[in-house]
């Protein structure tokens, strides 16, 4: 049986996107500037696109940037709030919650000259919307925390925050890439500036992102050009992937409030099921966590090890351990949510989608169990850690 | 990402779990670190006669403990001595270039087993 447990990695393209998306790689290939019709069918179905991405987060569509990209709608709005509004002040806040692609961009503003403030969580996950007030100071020109953490689930206090930016003036972006397609996101509601999205995260095509960037919010481009996207994002637009985005953006509002319930209670299935196991914690925060994500810590085996052995029977997940990442080093999260390094080692997650049944969970809860026992016969430490020194560097040897 | 030879050691590891009246035991690595690998050696006539392992580790650091305990058993200490990180990735189709250190870990933990066992009995 093959079970697709891995959504926050990428989710299936829906057959009614690829549908959608078909005319626009064959027939309608022209280029949205291109004043005859081969090109206003091509500008009319980017802006069709628009519109069904605004519907989804309750923007106007003239609030929509559409990049190549999460990562770039996330580099764009660090970076460009950032350089419009550095005669302001020049201090930025980001949660440690964040995804490389804010990180990554926080510390190159570092290097630019302006300074950043990394909230840490709490074990939950979860960011206090007291500790940013308490970090904002004069210079303090915007705040970044995600919405939804990719890695453990938790859904941050993301309105309590907007607020508390609003009233000292300061712009406030959200990366919903995790969020946007899974939960209901209503960009008024959360009273963000700015919000990162990922069609890819939605059962839309790789390719595709989008930024809402709200009414009268100044921005410095990323890419400088020609004037697509109002000029704010410069190059010909991806036209079969922002119209696959904006088609599953629609699918996704119309199907959302019938789909949260049957995944959340796959995943709560799930969960229970995992934490019937010994030595086996539960990662990130138990209510506020998206109604797909499971994720947990496994004590005395490897992350990596999990993923191959669960990969061998077309169980496919993640881990946030060292192993898996090129870097070799575990994921920043669940250290800084106070997981000690030889437990985030063992870390695993299960991000399940519309597409997976129940029947699959009941499979999953068959095999895990033997591939944590075959991996644990295997380790040194099946009857405990002993002492074990926290801290020290781990560099591999050449 | 991994080798076949890789895979079928990592899914079928050889000569696994504790070995009580071992003649050596070596312990490379921390938990903290990701990998720790330990390696039990019976010797006989100064021959490894078996060996065994325990890993805490990524698919090719479980792969690079079992193959080196089948690359060890019948050689001399000397012999076993001089078995590079090379040698063992090799033996296993290659590791990618991240994983590298893994087989370094066999190496130094099959050394360290080598060094306990001429300490506890006294010969060079």
């Amino acid at each position: 049986m093959q079970c697709y447990f891995d959504h926050v990695a990428t989710t299936p393209l829906r057959p009614e996107v690829l549908e959608a998306m078909m005319p626009y790689f064959k027939e309608e290939f022209g280029n949205p500037l291109s004043i005859y019709p081969l090109g206003t069918n091509a500008r009319e179905a980017v802006e069709r696109a628009r519109e069904q991405v605004a519907g989804l987060v309750n923007a106007k569509s003239t609030e929509i940037i559409f990049t190549s990209s999460g990562a770039e709608a996330n580099n764009f709005a660090l970076r460009g709030i950032a350089f419009a509004r550095q005669h302001e002040g020049r201090h930025i806040i980001v949660s440690r919650m964040e995804h490389h692609s804010i990180l990554n961009s926080a510390r190159f503003l570092e290097k630019m000259g302006f300074t950043a403030t990394y909230l840490p969580p709490d074990r939950h996950g979860l960011i206090d919307p007291e500790a940013v007030r308490k970090a904002i100071t004069d210079e303090t020109i915007l705040i970044s925390v995600i919405h939804a953490s990719p890695e453990v689930g938790t859904i941050e206090p993301v309105r309590e925050i907007a607020a508390i930016a609003r009233e000292r003036n300061i712009t406030f972006h959200t990366d919903a890439v995790a969020s946007v397609g899974n939960i209901p996101v209503d960009v008024k509601e959360l009273g963000a500036d700015l919000l990162s999205m990922s069609a890819h995260q939605f059962n839309g095509p790789k390719g595709a992102g989008a930024l809402y960037l709200r009414e009268g919010q100044r921005i410095i481009p990323l890419i400088f050009g020609g004037i697509q996207e109002g000029g704010r994002r410069a190059g010909t637009e991806n036209v079969p992937a922002i119209v696959g985005m904006g088609r599953a953006a629609e699918i996704a509002k119309a199907e959302l409030p019938h789909r949260v319930d049957g995944i959340r209670r796959l995943r709560d299935r799930l969960i229970e099921g995992i934490m019937k196991m010994e030595a086996v914690h539960f990662t990130g925060h138990p209510e506020q966590r998206l109604p797909g994500h499971a994720s947990f810590c496994v004590e005395y085996i490897e992350g990596e090890g999990m993923l191959l052995m669960l990969a061998a029977k077309g169980i496919y997940v993640a881990s946030g351990s060292a192993c898996t990442s090129k870097a070799l080093k575990s994921s920043p999260v669940l250290l800084s949510m106070g997981i000690p390094t030889h437990v985030a080692h063992g870390s695993v997650v299960f991000t399940l989608g519309a597409d997976n049944t129940e029947e699959q969970i009941d499979y999953a809860l068959e095999e895990f169990p033997q591939v944590i026992k075959r991996l644990r016969e295997l380790s040194p430490f099946s009857k405990g850690w002993g002492d074990i020194e926290e801290g020290g560097t781990c560099i591999p040897k050449k | 990402m991994y080798s076949k030879e890789v895979m079928d050691h990592f899914m079928n590891p050889r000569n696994v779990g504790e070995m009580p009246d071992a003649d050596g035991v070596g312990t490379e690595g921390n938990p903290v670190c990701g990998d720790m690998m330990k390696l039990f050696i019976k010797v006989k006539d100064n021959r490894i006669e078996d060996a065994k392992f325990q890993t805490f580790g990524c698919g090719a650091a479980i792969a690079v403990s079992s193959m080196i305990t089948e690359m060890v058993k019948g050689k001399t200490l000397d012999e076993a001595m001089s078995i590079s990180k090379e040698q063992v990735a090799s033996a296993l189709g290659g590791l990618p270039p991240q994983k590298m250190h893994c087989s370094n870990l066999g190496a130094d933990a099959l050394r360290k087993a080598i060094e306990d066992y001429r300490q506890k009995h006294g010969s060079q």
